[in-house]
């Protein structure tokens, strides 16, 4: 070392000057993970806030209040309220005097255009009325119908007056129409009967979540009844009886790459496995369920397994003291201390398969169904793939919908999730 | 119920002789006589409609079979349609009596298998209730059926991976049977046609064409952009959390981070494709550039997004796990946090730092619902961001999703997808534990 040694001075103002620049760096470095943390954090708010200002309106709909005559002549021709008798019944047209009454269009054409406002389900919407109360008939009663979703969506704006008629998808005419219900009041803006109890439907003012919903809580059932018994008895199995050898050591391995396995990779084994050769129907919550059990079953498993790893032998032990067997020991001491964690696996795990779209798609969960499913063999979708299926369609009041199931499914999932870190908090026993 | 009498008869009988509890006696007798009936049961809901399959064979005239297009699959689901009552049209005679004759077998073979089932309980549940006297070890017994439906039911997860590599393995064999694997891994143009399509297509051969590299490159190009998204953030935000925060500010941030991860894919996908797409599509045309409406960006941002959590909170774990005393060493050097940070913690966690991105990487891989709604169904070969892209996943779900025709080359080659995606994705797998296993330093 030929390095002239430095002057006390000198050596004192080279620290102090680096330890600037190492202070700054340091504070540099905290400055970016404070970006990055609130970085993620905007990201989060604003998927929620634009999920949130887009769905928000998806629950309130345009409705027009419409004096109807409930003559039960042309609405029940047969006079039994029967479905067939109802259907035979010339209720659409009714509204449609009613509408014309105060719209006055002229010509066929202008009355064409005026019957569009409201929505097509305007029949069903009295057939229903009829059948829970059929005092109604024989008054004059004013009832609300749903607009249709090209009104409604220049209600709110969407589709401006400004822009030239051949570019609106409402013609000035219907505008007419509209302004003329607006000036007798007779339009207002509720929340939609339609979003939480109808089900899928083409036209988007009469869409809802219904069916979608029940076919989750159809699927989500069939999948914890598999799923959770599976999962807690492998758990078992493999912590408490199992002896430490090659098979245990492959089973293992494979529920770890299980965990692994892309979501998309399970639908197809519902689909070559479930559906080509056991040959169970298509788009049923049951081998919907079944899928999602065996995708949600490794983290089932797994929290289980750690669950039980951390009940201490000390509990075991006592127990053989006092002669119970093993499955004793497992069954009434082991099993009922691991609970907790192992319900809060389940929670987490079920929560996943709640949000999951891609398996379902391949076992044709896609379908178009309008009817609600009532049991595990209806064919059905989920709220999800709802979602999925909503954000293809053009129509601008699918988007909001769209938003509106989703905010929906967020809301059960947060509270699926809330749910699990409760439960820990409430029985976590620290040993 | 019937044994849990017997027993308690027992009891009152000689009181000190009965081996086990009583209630293990009851226990058994239902254990025995419900499994074998379940067992049965099953085999019998399984098999009728194979053996009416074979069965109704006779049914079908000789002449559809010698016919040039016949194809019992077709034939059986017009049967079963017709069973269940769905007619498009009017099916021909034969199958409308093969559908009479099937309905029938349907009605013999509940009856049976309901006879079946009442003969298998009554006579396991009598054998079993035979079997109890005052020495039997009914407990031993009974023990010994719950193990083995404890063992039974960890092979589960076993037989769902031998179903999984099953169902794509030998699809995929189908498909390399028609089209010659190196076509498939390096080919660049990805034009799958239905079968029927191209016999319409005025006779031009060989219009479908299955290189899987534009897919390949498109998955790459998406997980890339979502790296360079997520890998700052969530290194930076695990290296802050870890070593910077308050434990308030830790327990507040650190779920908060992983609520990301638990929001549904397809709300990211309509969050990218209804927000940021538009979004970056406007902003694209104020800076002169053209950006397609479904973009590699838009996907893979968003992407970025969902993966920061499994990258934050692995490396996080990773980074505590470092022991303190290395931490302390440091300072006692003097150096500032930084430079313990980056020069002591940071090398000492690489390893599991590194796992923590191949993971995020193979979840980006297998991601599905995001690419599928955002990035577009174009195999574009491409490295340009702004362009539409497709991905392995978003493919298998077009192919597979509504009507296929089995036994198409198109369909098939989702399978083949599946199968290369398994493959990338457990190989990153076991590479990402092999490298924390390899370069894990043991600390005491």
């Amino acid at each position: 070392m030929n390095k002239k040694i430095i002057n006390p001075e000198d050596a004192t103002n080279i620290v102090k000057n680096s330890i600037l620049k190492r202070r700054s760096k340091d504070s540099r470095l905290k400055l970016f993970g404070r970006v990055a943390i609130g970085l993620a954090v905007c990201f989060l708010l604003f998927l929620f806030y634009s999920i949130f200002t887009k769905g928000y309106p998806g629950f309130f709909q345009y409705y027009v209040t419409l004096d109807i005559n409930f003559d039960r002549e042309r609405i029940d021709p047969k006079g039994d309220l029967s479905d067939n008798s109802l259907f035979d019944g010339d209720a659409s047209t009714i509204v449609n005097e009613s509408l014309f009454s105060v719209v006055e269009p002229k010509g066929r054409k202008e009355k064409k255009l005026a019957k569009k406002i409201v929505s097509s389900g305007k029949d069903v919407r009295i057939a229903k009325m009829v059948k829970d109360d059929p005092s109604l008939f024989g008054t004059v009663t004013q009832v609300k119908f749903a607009l249709d979703d090209d009104i409604d969506s220049f209600l709110r704006g969407y589709i401006k007056r400004e822009t030239p008629e051949s570019e609106r998808r409402i013609n000035d005419k219907v505008i007419g129409f509209i302004d003329k219900l607006n000036e007798e009041g007779r339009i207002s803006y509720e929340f939609s009967d339609y979003i939480l109890s109808g089900s899928a439907s083409g036209n988007p003012e009469m869409a809802g979540i219904k069916g979608a919903f029940i076919g989750s809580i159809l699927t989500l059932s069939v999948c914890l009844l598999i799923a959770f018994p599976l999962g807690v008895a492998t758990a078992v199995y493999l912590e408490e009886i199992a002896k430490k050898n090659r098979i245990t050591e492959i089973i293992e391995v494979n529920i770890n790459n299980l965990a692994a396995v892309p979501s998309v990779v399970f639908g197809i084994m519902g689909l070559a496995i479930f559906i080509s050769i056991f040959g169970m129907p298509r788009s049923i919550p049951l081998v919907g369920g079944m899928v999602l059990a065996l995708m949600t079953l490794p983290t089932i498993i797994i929290s289980s397994r750690a669950a039980i790893r951390a009940v201490p032998p000390s509990v075991r032990d006592a127990a053989y003291g006092i002669g119970a067997s093993k499955l004793q020991v497992i069954f009434h001491h082991v099993i009922p201390l691991a609970m907790p964690g192992m319900l809060t696996g389940t929670i987490i795990g079920m929560a996943q398969a709640l949000g999951e779209t891609a398996p379902l798609l391949m076992i044709g969960m896609v379908a178009f169904i309008v009817d609600i499913p009532n049991s595990v063999l209806d064919p059905g979708t989920v709220l999800p793939v709802q979602i999925f299926m909503w954000a293809d369609f053009a129509e601008r009041m699918f988007i909001q919908k769209t938003s509106a199931a989703i905010i929906v499914l967020l809301g059960f999932l947060i509270s699926m999730n809330a749910l699990a870190v409760y439960l820990r908090k409430k029985l976590e026993r620290r040993w | 119920m019937l044994g849990y009498n017997r027993a308690k008869g027992l009891v009152n009988l000689n009181q000190k002789n009965l081996h086990s509890l009583t209630h293990y006696y009851g226990i058994f007798c239902l254990l025995s006589a419900l499994l074998p009936t379940l067992g049965v049961f099953f085999i019998f809901t399984i098999c009728d409609d194979l053996v009416f399959a074979e069965l109704v064979k006779e049914y079908i005239p000789n002449e559809v079979i010698n016919s040039k297009d016949y194809n019992f699959t077709i034939v059986l689901a017009q049967i079963n349609n017709s069973v269940e009552g769905l007619v498009f049209g009017t099916p021909p005679q034969w199958v409308t009596n093969a559908a009479e004759i099937w309905k029938s077998w349907v009605i013999k073979s509940n009856i049976l298998t309901m006879i079946v089932c009442a003969i298998t309980i009554l006579t396991s549940g009598f054998l079993s209730y035979k079997k109890i006297h005052s020495e039997f070890r009914s407990r031993n017994a009974v023990e010994k059926i719950v193990m083995t439906i404890l063992g039974v039911s960890s092979v589960i997860a076993i037989l769902t991976t031998i179903a999984i590599i099953f169902s794509v393995v030998f699809e995929s064999i189908r498909f390399f049977a028609l089209i010659p694997y190196d076509e498939f891994l390096f080919g660049t143009v990805w034009n799958p046609q239905f079968e029927g399509a191209e016999r319409a297509g005025s006779g031009q051969e060989g219009l479908s064409q299955y290189g899987a590299i534009p897919l390949f490159a498109g998955t790459f190009l998406i997980s890339i952009i979502a790296l360079c998204v997520s890998v700052p953030i969530g290194l930076l935000s695990a290296i802050y959390l870890s070593e910077y925060a308050s434990s308030k500010e830790r327990a507040f941030f650190k779920p908060l981070l992983e609520v990301l991860a638990g929001i549904p894919t397809v709300v990211y996908g309509f969050f990218a494709a209804l927000t940021v797409a538009p979004f970056l599509r406007s902003s694209g045309s104020m800076l002169g550039l053209d950006i397609a409406s479904e973009s590699a960006l838009a996907a893979g941002l968003v992407m970025g997004i969902m993966i920061i959590p499994f990258i934050s909170s692995l490396s996080d774990d990773v980074i505590n796990a470092v022991p303190q005393s290395l931490r302390d060493a440091g300072y006692g050097l003097g150096s500032t946090k930084n430079e313990t940070v980056m020069k002591i913690v940071l090398p000492a966690a690489l390893p599991g730092v590194v796992a923590s991105i191949i993971l995020a990487v193979s979840r980006a891989v297998g991601e599905t619902m995001i690419v599928v709604m955002a990035a577009g169904l174009a195999a574009n070969l491409t490295a340009n961001p702004l362009d539409a892209v497709t991905t392995v996943t978003s493919q298998i779900v077009t192919i597979l999703v509504g009507d296929q025709e089995f036994e198409s080359a198109k369909t098939l080659s989702a399978f083949a997808l599946a199968l290369t995606l398994i493959i990338i994705t457990l190989g990153m797998n076991f590479y990402a534990l092999h490298v924390v296993k390899k370069y894990r330093e043991q600390y005491e």
